[in-house]
């Protein structure tokens, strides 16, 4: 003992353990890097002792640099071998440093397997928790499918401490190795009610976190969680299980109307935050489901929002973010409700904190109507002006926009005052955003034909001062607003007051600094407006004017023809060209305006956004082919076509010419003049628009309060929107007053009449009518475009593959060939079964596979076999699932949760229906139909009735290899069945007892159906007792036999024919 | 869903760090700066919860420690806000008044207590004896 004492010492004495490390890491403040590097050298000596404490103690060290972000991955062969030390000490250092080292693509840990293996079956239960532990952070594919088995049957361990942490690494296992997923969920249910509350606890995470992916395969277990769900007292494992239900419900309506009492209970009852704010969301979550089924769901709605109110108006400014955000989920449902609390909502946004104001924000969206959004708009303008921080701003701006143009600018009664408040926008420093605003201008300019009157006066302006939009670098986002004002102006130039001028601001030289594809709308709208001038002038006796205007033009556009963006040079030059020729044919009196005019004849009308890729592709068509050859990839480059309305930095070659010295430039100069001439693709940049640019910096020092100017402020002294407010007040007014009159001659009228009175109620939304005529021209849509757009889900995602029905899991096998590994779930299974004849080991091998082919393959071997014995069996099965199904009517969803243990089997045999793949798509369909009204089993009867069904195809084909699917249930049923509840199998027999002499008549295959159903859903359990629906087809018949099949309904019964002879 | 427990301080140095899902070494440096940066900038009258890339961040300060946890969008923000809390008096309880230098020279230590509150990213224990209990017998046996 004192040796031991001494040589720990001397251990210590000359390595450092974790506590110097961090000492010393403290005490070099100045140069911890070159501190570390010669601890990590000293580590790498220590590894190579054969001292197993003094690696453990290095690992130890390397853990913590590790966390401080160096790589230690070399080091991963020696924390695998400190992870095999016996002691267990060393080894829980081992594994927390793999378990934060290792990765997937850590090579070493194929290594570990065995090692692990050995760990999980420890006898000392802390070494299985540390492996279990952690595993759950490093497992791999390999290494999920090698363990899967111990680690199911370590779900069964006696010390609930194993239990517990094999249950949740389940979760990993199953995302690394779906196939797993299949046999150990019947054991992962068990856990939901295991006698100790953390297994409980971990059940229910694991199967709320795969539900949550993939809710319709967990329906069944509602029953089981809603018993939980009132049982427990845990509030971390209340909010997971109710959290699932808010998963569930939008599968099951009837499951939502089940659960509003309960929770709405827990509202009332709970002092956890954390509970209520759940139930709330929850509760929301199921009336948003149930929004048409129920009729006295606005209490609970009432409820929620009252609660929500409380929080929002708790002075914790958490309890105040959560409220906002569960209250904008009402929103999209209840806007009316959520509508009576704008008072608060408004007054969340002055709030301190910018993430409760965003979130306040969201809900704005949603409570304007047309009264009150001229009112929420100049709040939130005056909030732009105040804000600082561009993100929070740039946010306000989107949702300014979002407010007013949504749902096809319902809320617009003015379309003035939206232009103006669009204008008013353009005022933001720095904001991004400038393509959204433009955007809004062109939409509104072209689908309200009534503005377009006003809107080009307010466009021209914009132009007139685009200087002062232009005018500082970094303000460039907002220039994308000039865009629409160059455009609107252009193709609305009818309306334009003073063209002329308006040509004039459109050709200034400045222009030239815009990026191109603006310069590019510039010039052709120039062209446009050109176009109406001439036609304006004509008329007129002098016709200098005319002349004066081609004369300008013709001044002018050499700018753009030198420009350095293709777009706008293409179109320069040929507006140029046509300008010069209209000019020649001016001057020889030649009318040509109406000509001129023609070229931009005709309207453009807006088109639905996703018009182009609705249109279906024709038949035999691939877009993806070369139509030629593909060109080389310097070529493409040049040949992209530019995004026409994408931000885009304007591109100033300047720079570039600055460094060249004046010898060379001349040079270069004179070449490039040659070059003009033949090649006008070569020009860089012109002098004319170098001088422009070095004019542009002056503009900078103009005072942005100059921009006012570019507003005509019929009032001066007030914004422009808030005048607009004024008019609109006094507006609607004015309409109220002259509608008192009317009502009061049409009461005149009718009180003269009869004598009844007019009821007049306070103004109601539909009161207010809009300023001025506006139509909305709706937007175009190919003639045969397709409606739906499904949005694709992400292929990456890794709970894909765990979408396994896991009430019929037959789908799933038939798509996939059973893996090897499959056999792994059997061993577990069946160690305890019965003795089985070879064929059934045979079977074995392919675990309970369902792999319908080669099933019927072996089953046909042993059939005859089997054939006496099987018969029997599935006879005492149908039975046994007869009576499961009368249990099922009798409770529905009355969480009879014993139940489930015992289903849990039949969930197995159902597994081995032989499919019918070609019927399977019909099926799912008339389930899905199906499946709301599943109470009623009569009804359900017809319409399986009605539906053409499968059963013919059945007959034949399958009519042989269908025969023994029967059979093999029975045999996995009986195996397992070993392991359940004797309890169960004598009621069985009683039952059998019972249906035996009922059940002579061919009829009864009627009801099996129906029980087999049942069955089938047998995890679907007590809450959807799906009715009986076969559809049977005479096969054969003569005095002693006869051969029947049947086509199941339900959708997932469709894999199976059933065929009984009698 | 939770994606890492962060232990930062106000200097920004990373005290524990756990991933329920692997992050590459060279990206943890990143993610680690961008959390302590997002939530260090808060003040005291600010939410505990930030929105942070496709997750949420939950974060508690206890003196000049900040426990940063991210979650996934199906997390209750609150359970979690209440679980760091109980994460801390388990630490208290096993510390005795615990503080930062405790948690730095028993770096290990807290990760088995870590380890048996959340596993997988899941809440598994946040009962304090029950999370204490393999500790405690550990630390008999090492006397031993």
């Amino acid at each position: 003992m004192a040796l031991k004492i001494v040589k720990g010492s001397i251990d210590r004495m000359f390595d450092k353990n974790l506590q110097d490390l961090v000492r010393g890491i403290r005490n070099h403040k100045e140069d911890e890097a070159k501190y570390i590097s010669t601890c990590i050298d000293e580590i790498k000596q220590e590894l190579k002792q054969d001292n197993i404490a003094v690696k453990a103690n290095a690992v130890c060290k390397l853990t913590y640099l590790q966390m401080l972000g160096y790589d230690v991955s070399w080091a991963a062969f020696n924390i695998v071998e400190v992870m095999s030390s016996s002691k267990f000490t060393y080894k829980r250092i081992g594994y927390l440093a793999a378990s934060q080292c290792f990765h997937e693509n850590t090579d070493v840990i194929m290594l570990t397997t065995n090692q692990i293996r050995k760990d999980l079956s420890s006898p000392n239960q802390y070494d299985t928790g540390v492996a279990l532990t952690g595993l759950s952070c490093f497992v791999t594919p390999d290494l999920a499918r090698d363990l899967a088995n111990d680690i199911m049957t370590l779900m069964s361990h006696t010390k609930p401490y194993i239990r517990k942490k094999a249950v949740l690494i389940m979760y990993k296992v199953f995302l690394k190795y779906p196939e797993s997923l299949r046999p150990a969920f019947p054991r992962l249910k068990e856990k939901l009610e295991d006698p100790d509350p953390g297994v409980q606890s971990a059940a229910v995470n694991v199967i709320c976190e795969l539900a949550r992916r993939n809710p319709k395969n967990y329906l069944s277990l509602a029953p089981l969680f809603f018993k939980l769900m009132t049982s427990s007292t845990n509030n971390w494992v209340l909010i997971k299980i109710i959290k699932l239900f808010g998963a569930l419900t939008p599968l099951e309506p009837r499951l939502g109307k089940k659960l509003i009492e309960p929770l709405t209970n827990l509202i009332h009852s709970t002092s956890a935050m954390s509970l209520l704010y759940e139930c709330v969301n929850t509760v929301i979550a199921v009336l948003i489901s149930l929004s048409s089924g129920m009729p006295n769901h606005s209490a609970s709605i009432q409820l929620c929002v009252q609660k929500l109110r409380i929080l929002i108006e708790d002075s914790d400014q958490n309890l105040k973010y959560l409220g906002l955000l569960a209250m904008s989920k009402i929103l999209k449902t209840h806007p009316k409700s959520v509508q009576s609390h704008k008072d608060l909502i408004l007054q969340c946004l002055d709030d301190k904190d910018e993430s409760i104001r965003l979130r306040a924000l969201d809900l704005l969206y949603g409570m304007v109507s047309k009264k009150n959004l001229m009112e929420i708009v100049k709040k939130l303008m005056i909030h732009v002006d105040k804000a600082e921080g561009t993100t929070y701003r740039d946010e306000l701006l989107t949702k300014i926009i979002d407010i007013c143009s949504q749902s096809n600018y319902q809320y617009i009664t003015n379309f003035e005052w939206y232009i103006s408040i669009l204008v008013e926008l353009t005022r933001l420093e720095g904001t991004r955003h400038g393509h959204l605003i433009a955007s809004q201008m062109l939409d509104v300019a072209i689908r309200v034909k009534a503005i377009r009157v006003f809107a080009v006066a307010q466009m021209a302006t914009l132009l007139d001062n685009a200087h002062l939009l232009t005018g500082n670098m970094q303000r460039n986002g907002i220039c994308e607003v000039l865009y629409a004002a160059a455009w609107i102006c252009g193709e609305f130039s009818e309306h334009l007051e003073n063209p002329v001028q308006t040509l004039e601001a459109m050709l200034r030289p400045k222009v030239a600094t815009l990026p191109g594809h603006i310069q590019a709308v510039y010039v052709q709208n120039a062209a446009k407006l050109f176009a109406t001038i001439l036609k304006n002038q004509e008329g007129n006796t002098d016709s200098t004017a005319a002349q004066e205007t081609s004369q300008m033009m013709i001044d002018r556009l050499p700018l753009f023809v030198q420009s350095a963006n293709l777009e706008v040079q293409e179109r320069a030059s040929c507006i140029l060209q046509l300008v010069k020729y209209i000019q020649k044919l001016q001057q020889k009196d030649v009318e040509v305006a109406e000509e001129v005019s023609a070229l931009f004849a005709g309207e453009l009308n807006p088109v639905a956004p996703k018009a182009q890729k609705k249109v279906p592709v024709p038949e035999g068509l691939d877009l993806d082919a070369w139509i030629n050859e593909p060109p080389s990839e310097s070529e493409s480059e040049d040949e992209q076509p530019k995004a026409i309305f994408t931000k885009e930095e304007p591109k100033h070659s300047r720079p570039r010419h600055t460094e060249v010295d004046e010898k060379e430039l001349a040079r270069r100069r004179e070449a490039r003049k040659q070059e003009q001439a033949n090649n006008p693709f070569y020009i860089k940049a012109s002098p004319s628009s170098q001088k422009v640019y070095q004019e542009a910096p002056g503009v900078e020092h103009i005072p942005v309060v100059q921009i006012d100017l570019s507003v005509p402020l019929k009032v001066p002294g007030l914004p422009m929107s808030d005048q607009y407010v004024k008019l609109e007040e006094e507006r609607r007014q004015k309409e109220r007053a002259e509608k008192k009159k009317k009502e009061k001659k049409k009461r005149k009228e009718k009180r003269s009449g009869r004598g009844k009175k007019h009821d007049s109620g306070p103004e109601s939304e539909e009161d207010i009518t809009p300023a001025h005529v506006v139509d909305i021209v709706t937007e175009e849509m190919p003639e045969n475009a397709l409606p739906s757009d499904d949005d694709d889900k992400d292929p990456n995602d890794p709970h894909k593959a765990l979408d396994i029905d896991l009430d019929n899991l037959l789908e799933t096998t038939a798509r996939r060939p059973l893996a090897d590994s499959e056999k792994l779930p059997v061993r577990s299974h069946r160690a305890a079964g019965a003795p089985k004849s070879p064929a059934e080991d045979g079977e074995a091998e392919n675990a309970t596979p369902q792999e319908p082919k080669k099933k019927s393959s072996k089953e046909k071997r042993d059939k005859k076999k089997d054939k006496e014995r099987d018969r029997k069996r599935s006879k005492e099965e149908k039975k046994k699932k007869k009576h499961k199904r009368e249990e099922k009517e009798e409770d529905l969803l009355g969480g009879q949760a014993e139940e489930a243990a015992v289903q849990s089997e039949e969930t197995k045999e159902v597994e081995a229906q032989p499919s019918s793949t070609s019927a399977e798509v019909s099926d799912l369909d008339f389930w899905l139909s199906n499946a709301p009204v599943p109470s009623n089993t009569q009804e359900a009867a017809t319409v399986a009735a009605a539906e053409a069904d499968p059963a013919p195809e059945a007959p034949a084909g399958t009519a042989a290899d269908s025969e023994p699917e029967e059979p093999k249930d029975t045999e996995t049923e009986e195996s397992k069945s070993s392991k359940h509840k004797k309890k169960k199998q004598k009621k069985e027999k009683e039952e059998k007892e019972k249906k035996k002499k009922k059940k002579h008549h061919h009829h009864h295959h009627h009801s099996d159906g129906g029980g087999e159903e049942s069955v089938q859903n047998g995890t679907v359990e007590e809450e959807e007792p799906l009715p009986p629906m076969s559809n049977y087809c005479l096969l054969a018949e003569n005095s002693y036999i006869k051969m029947v099949s049947d086509g199941d309904c339900d959708a997932r019964l469709w894999k199976f024919v059933l065929l009984s002879i009698c | 869903m939770i994606k890492f427990v962060l232990m930062v301080n106000r200097q920004g140095q990373t005290r524990l760090s756990r991933y329920y899902h692997s992050v590459e070494l060279s990206r943890r440096a990143a993610l680690e700066a961008d959390v302590v940066r997002y939530c260090l900038s808060r003040k005291k009258d600010q939410c505990s919860f930030v929105e942070y890339k496709d997750f949420k961040l939950v974060y508690r300060q206890y003196a000049a420690l900040y426990i940063v946890v991210g979650i996934t969008d199906s997390e209750n923000e609150l359970s979690i806000y209440e679980l760091v809390h109980n994460f801390v008096e388990v630490l208290d309880k096993y510390f005795s008044r615990v503080s930062e230098l405790d948690i730095m020279f028993n770096l290990d230590r807290v990760h088995i207590i870590l380890d048996e509150m959340i596993q997988n990213g899941h809440i598994v224990e946040t009962n304090k004896s029950r999370i204490l209990a393999p500790l405690t017998t550990i630390d008999k046996m090492v006397d031993s």
